[in-house]
């Protein structure tokens, strides 16, 4: 188990290098200058001058993109062009607000996904399952920031009920949760429909239901458990879509998160703050996937016994890991 | 030489048949017919938007602006008197045509570099597969916004930006069904008649990897769609006089306070275009699935 952590975790590096690579170049070989954009027209030939060697940018490509990976290796992911703060401070002042906002939502699309998943799955070809089936599928197909602005005016234009931006108290939360809650809860809810439609018709399912229990505990306790844990890879997934995905959500409701504060850096060309953003969302995206892998091991036992052997033999292959590094 | 022939001729008529049996799979599925019918629709409206609206959607009435629905103009019209059924008619062509192109692009690229690491696997699988998981670990809107921020606003770079960030599903999920294909007795047989790897990989490895690709093209297609209306609503999608969905609830975005219905009816038309690639998608893949075959 220990070795496939870390195997999986030393695989990371290339993609997060690559990664960092395909955001630098796309700044450096796009047109237009930082230094024009930042410094802006009054800016006299010196000041441009200072302000590519104060930054670096005079360095031919290659020896950038170093210096940039050495740095982020020690956790600093240059200046902010326009505010003039270190970007990794920029990035963990905003990563919260988006982490809530991903938290939030992923409450909504479970309670909303896995519930009417069941209720579709065991009433299989009722008019609620057909219902509910289109209704999912039409919240796929909504774009979340459209499904935004209309909750908008519906809750906070028309009925006045909610506030329409801003993040200070709990109402503030509750639409823009919703809106991306309701957007993953319909690939949830899918997901958990055909996962426990296989799942009742499995024998262990028979032999309970042989046994008398009730209808209610065979779907809960016997069905729902084995069915639950394809649900709960996809539901880790979307969260690390959250993660990085909600940018225009928060655009819409004017949430300070952490997609906002990339998008305004593109914008103005602000180049380490847009690679430090992204790099720490793929990176977010990268753990948040490895984190379910290692969850989904320990809660199948089938999956764990893949990994799991006895303990001397680990605590040996624990030892030379450590050696090879 | 005349048997070679009966021989073509017999596998030929056993294609026919099993094209046949997916279609009428197809068509009992009620949703998935639906679907079809809406893009059959689209692209109707797509192919001939001069003829089914105002050819120019640039007119301005501006003693007319932000009307109601009214016999004159079906959809009201927007912040400069515009007709909003003319633009939202246009912008269907504008939606369809970048998605179509930056699908089309994905496919060729993903498609290419899928086959090529499920069938020759080893190292070329590793590298191919590290660039695509590049590829997925950056999340495709993302992806987008920077690039055209990058490379300026215009169509191609527009396409261009879609088309990348599609790449990466269509190399994992051509590899994947490449790998089933692969060993199977008939790419042997053919490789023992002395078939070069690139004539095996067109003629016996593609054709039966094909299915899950298909269906990869359509939810691509409904993505896409979704993601241009959102580049555009951040400003960063279709240049301005173009008529797009995405850009026109931009627009209204900032009195939709005052002019609910200026949002309401672009994000329809976009939700119904998903919508119908979706369903069409749906049906397509249990459609081709062999398990559920009877």
């Amino acid at each position: 188990m220990i070795k496939y952590i870390g195997k999986r975790i030393l695989m990371l590096v290339p993609v997060l290098l690559g990664v960092v690579l395909l955001v630098f170049s796309m700044m450096y070989f796009s047109p237009g200058n930082a230094e024009d954009y930042i410094l802006g027209d009054m800016a006299t030939e010196e000041d441009k001058e200072a302000f590519r060697e104060e930054h670096g940018l005079n360095e031919p490509f290659v020896i950038q993109y170093i210096n940039y990976v050495k740095d982020a290796l020690r956790g600093d992911l240059g200046i902010s062009y326009t505010t003039k703060q270190p970007v990794a401070e920029e990035i963990f002042k905003r990563f919260p607000t988006t982490f809530k906002l991903a938290l939030l939502s992923t409450l909504w699309s479970i309670v909303i996904g896995i519930t009417i998943g069941i209720i579709s799955a065991v009433r299989q070809y009722s008019i609620l399952d057909n219902v509910t089936r289109l209704i999912a599928m039409l919240g796929v197909s909504i774009p979340t920031f459209w499904e935004g602005l209309m909750l908008i005016i519906l809750f906070s234009v028309q009925l006045a009920l909610l506030p329409a931006s801003g993040f200070t108290t709990w109402k503030h939360w509750i639409l823009p949760s919703f809106t991306i809650g309701t957007h993953s809860a319909a690939t949830v809810m899918r997901m958990m429909r055909s996962s426990m439609l296989e799942a009742i018709r499995q024998d262990y399912i028979t032999t309970a239901k042989s046994k008398g229990q009730t209808n209610f505990v065979v779907v809960t306790k016997h069905a729902l458990r084995n069915a639950i844990i394809p649900v709960m890879t996809l539901v880790g997934v979307n969260f690390g879509k959250l993660l990085g995905g909600s940018a225009i959500t928060e655009i819409v409701f004017s949430i300070p998160g952490l997609g906002n504060l990339i998008i305004d850096g593109i914008k103005v060309k602000n180049a380490p703050l847009v690679q430090g953003g992204i790099l720490v969302i793929a990176l977010a995206m990268a753990l948040c996937n490895l984190l379910i892998d290692v969850l989904y091991a320990y809660v199948d036992p089938r999956i764990r016994s893949q990994y799991v052997k006895p303990k001397v033999k680990l605590a040996q292959k624990s030892a030379t890991t450590e050696e090879e590094k | 030489m005349g048997k070679d022939k009966k021989e073509t001729s017999a596998i030929r008529g056993k294609k026919k048949s099993q094209f046949r049996n997916i279609m009428r799979r197809f068509m009992k599925n009620q949703t998935a017919v639906f679907g079809l019918v809406v893009i059959v629709v689209l692209l109707i409206f797509a192919l001939f938007p001069a003829q089914l609206s105002n050819p120019d959607y640039t007119i301005q009435d501006l003693a007319n602006r932000y009307a109601g629905p009214s016999a004159q103009h079906f959809l009201g019209t927007d912040e400069l008197g515009r007709d909003m059924y003319t633009r939202i008619v246009w912008g269907c062509r504008t939606s369809l045509a970048i998605g179509l192109a930056s699908v089309g692009i994905a496919c060729a690229i993903g498609v290419t570099l899928g086959t090529l690491a499920g069938y020759f696997g080893g190292i070329l699988d590793n590298v191919l597969m590290r660039i695509v998981d590049v590829l997925m670990a950056v999340p495709n809107l993302l992806l987008g916004i920077s690039i055209v921020a990058a490379l300026g606003n215009s169509i191609s770079v527009l396409i261009f930006a879609i088309a990348l960030g599609n790449i990466a599903a269509f190399a994992r999920v051509t590899r994947s069904s490449v790998i089933t294909v692969r060993d199977t007795e008939y790419v042997e047989a053919a490789r023992a008649t002395g078939a070069s790897d690139g004539r095996i990989m067109w003629k016996y490895v593609l054709p039966n990897a094909l299915a899950p690709i298909i269906v990869q093209v359509t939810t691509s297609l409904a993505g896409n769609i979704l993601n241009i209306s959102g580049l555009s609503f951040v400003g960063l999608g279709v240049p301005a006089p173009t008529p797009e969905w995405g850009s026109m609830l931009s627009n209204a975005r900032s009195i939709m306070r005052d002019y609910p219905l200026q949002i309401v009816f672009p994000g329809i038309a976009i939700m119904l275009t998903v919508f119908a690639f979706n369903l069409f998608g749906d049906g397509l893949r249990d459609a081709l699935d062999p398990r559920l075959k009877n």
